[in-house]
């Protein structure tokens, strides 16, 4: 993949939980390199995974789509998936969609540290 | 533009930069440009069945009648479906992937499918300027340069 089809996720490991920051769009041509690294990221079956969007401008339903693939799969291995620093324009998806209550949506990573 | 996801990012800036110049809020460019990029992974994953070598063809008008108004037509010689099979689907069956005809709807004014003469599909969307974001935002010299619906549009490829 190159640059345009790949995005950094940075991995954090944390006692109790990994927290997982994308860094860039996801779209149509990096949903499978975003869904490669959050696969990976879940791979120690942490209790919590906390995906940090601070760094994601924009996101569509490829994006979207992982993260629900993603919360179901940590939901049976009897963990959570939460969402953290989603900007205004990324949030209006999941409010399009209605899917504002079907994630664990909190304000910081901090915040999320704490569910 | 071919049927390659790499290519969506320069058709959303493109979308996004016309409807701010109509006086669209930054939210509502960003939602319609987020439109624009659901219709063309549609085609790409189920249209063009991921085949990177076809065609999508996407013409813009930016009309600045009163209130002020984009409209986005988007073409593909893909196979032909019957429109009224485009549905969106039901949103408490929570489940990964289908949502994008729904935010297509969602989000704009008009949405049409329908057979394209000589092949493929043609889609027809518009959005209009609410009220309060025209009387705030005046449509500025360069979008009104950009013609009016149906003879002004951009042609983002020639169809040759």
């Amino acid at each position: 993949m190159n640059k345009i089809d790949s995005i950094e996720v940075k991995v954090r490991n944390l006692d109790h939980a990994t927290v997982a920051s994308p860094q860039g769009e996801i779209d149509l041509s990096r949903a499978t390199s975003f869904r490669q690294q959050i696969v990976a990221a879940l791979a120690p079956k942490p209790k919590l995974l906390l995906i940090d969007l601070a760094e994601v401008p924009y996101m569509d339903s490829s994006g979207v789509a992982t993260l629900l693939e993603m919360m179901q799969a940590t939901k049976r291995g009897g963990g959570k998936l939460v969402l953290c620093s989603i900007q205004p324009k990324v949030r209006s998806i999941f409010e399009i969609a209605r899917l504002e209550t079907v994630f664990t949506i909190v304000a910081t990573v901090e915040d999320g540290l704490k569910v | 533009m071919l049927s390659q996801a790499r290519f969506l990012a320069a058709a959303r800036a493109m979308i996004s930069n016309l409807a701010q110049r109509l006086g669209f809020s930054e939210m509502l460019c960003g939602q319609i440009s987020l439109a624009v990029d659901e219709a063309l992974c549609n085609i790409i994953n189920h249209g063009y069945e991921k085949k990177p070598d076809g065609h999508i063809w996407m013409s813009v008008w930016a009309i600045d009648h009163h209130p002020a108004r984009l409209r986005i037509v988007i073409e593909d010689r893909a196979k032909q479906v019957d429109p009224k099979s485009i549905r969106s689907r039901d949103l408490d069956d929570v489940r990964p992937g289908g949502l994008g005809v729904y935010i297509i709807k969602e989000i704009m004014d008009e949405v049409t499918y329908e057979h394209r003469d000589g092949g493929g599909m043609r889609l027809t969307m518009s959005k209009t300027l609410p009220a309060r974001e025209d009387d705030a935002s005046p449509i500025t010299g360069a979008a009104r340069g950009q013609g009016q619906a149906p003879s002004g549009g951009q042609t983002v490829e020639d169809k040759s």
